[in-house]
């Protein structure tokens, strides 16, 4: 019998499990989202093919476990009929998570979905010294855990205060969570402390003169990473304003992990080993 | 300062939790007609972090938020305030 090439299964999504030539098979989800249909196919391999049951990673993918070495081919082509594709592993550019964002949720300060699909075309599958995480979270509840991907992206809004149409009526000191705002009512003064400011929005969402006015942009991490070691993403840049400027930096952050990165280390390790000042100055640049 | 307004109405939802503490408030506004004004008591934390939002999401014009002794908030809305 032929020798199984495991090192190409796994690259191609099949994780080889406990029991002799049984793998799980992971599908590649963008953002979270996966179309009914293809739900209904997935659902028939696992049916088929599978025990019946599929399981939902960490990561917001679906894997169907107990495919037999001699399935694979067939369950490969039974769901790309449907136009479910396959997953990834190891030293590459991995799924790209994403909460619903703006166009689904009232805090969302950015939409993710669109940008997790554009992330995903751009840079899924690319190969890099080790496995890299790209996370999308909307807003600064930070349900997708910006920080613990090698590259988070999240929503935030800058607030500004327009004085001539403010009423001093309270209620962005009474909804910032982070008392940056301070209003006298009596006085009819405000005070704004920018260096305290999150970037939530809730001053700008909340307030009933329009006072307050809010651009939206993205917040990136760089670094991160959660499990044998865990390190929380770097807030290496302000918040921009241009999602062409976010890509940019993502593409001078890849330049520079495959520059200085070695095999089978996070980013988060190499910026320890090398430094962050470096990384840095070239997503900075990169943004200019 | 905005100028003390009459109050219509008054509701508590400090015994509430989100979501029912925004379907109290938009049920005691249904009991008024526009800009008539109603006081909502509520906690801190969640309620006065969201309630305000939903009531400008539905048109409705806060126009004083004051913190009191015991921890939580007074709010006065106006009902339809932002549309007109």
């Amino acid at each position: 019998m032929a020798e199984v090439d495991y090192a190409t299964l796994k690259k191609g999504g099949f994780m080889r499990q406990i029991q002799t030539d049984q793998f799980s098979m992971r599908l590649k989800v963008i953002g979270g989202q996966l179309k009914a249909e293809h739900l209904q196919k997935i659902s028939e391999v696992a049916k088929k093919y599978g025990k019946g049951y599929i399981h939902l990673t960490s990561r917001q993918g679906v894997e169907i476990p107990f495919i037999s070495l001699k399935d694979i081919e067939e369950v490969k082509k039974e769901l790309s009929s449907a136009g479910v594709s396959i997953g990834v592993c190891g030293p590459r550019v991995r799924t790209v998570t994403a909460c619903q964002g703006s166009t689904i949720c009232p805090s969302g300060a950015i939409e993710t979905s669109a940008l997790a699909e554009e992330l995903d075309t751009r840079y899924f599958g690319r190969e890099l010294p080790h496995k890299f995480k790209i996370g999308i979270t909307g807003c600064k509840n930070n349900c997708l855990k910006a920080e613990e991907n090698d590259l988070g992206i999240k929503g935030g809004i800058s607030p500004e205060w327009n004085k001539q149409d403010c009423t001093y009526c309270g209620v962005c000191e009474a909804v910032c969570p982070v008392n940056a705002v301070k209003v006298d009512k009596d006085k009819s003064e405000l005070s704004f402390t920018e260096s305290a400011c999150v970037y939530c929005g809730k001053c700008v969402k909340s307030c009933p003169s329009s006072a307050w006015q809010g651009k939206n942009g993205y917040f990136l991490s760089f670094g991160g990473m959660f499990g044998n070691e865990i390190k929380e993403g770097l807030h290496l840049l302000p918040l921009l304003f241009d999602k062409e400027k976010v890509f940019k930096a993502v593409d001078a952050t890849v330049k520079f992990y495959q520059n200085n990165g070695k095999g089978g280390e996070r980013l988060g390790r190499t910026l320890i080993r090398v430094g962050s000042g470096g990384l840095k100055k070239e997503v900075e640049e990169a943004v200019q | 300062m905005s100028d003390a307004l009459q109050i219509d109405a008054r509701v508590d939802i400090t015994t509430v939790v989100c979501p029912v503490t925004f379907v109290k408030t938009k049920v005691a506004l249904e009991e008024l007609e526009d800009g008539q004004v109603l006081e909502v008591r509520l906690n801190d934390g969640e309620p006065i972090q969201n309630v305000p939002r939903s009531l400008k999401d539905e048109g409705h014009k806060v126009t004083n938020v004051t913190k009191t002794e015991d921890g939580t908030w007074l709010l006065t809305v106006v009902k339809g305030g932002l549309s007109s």
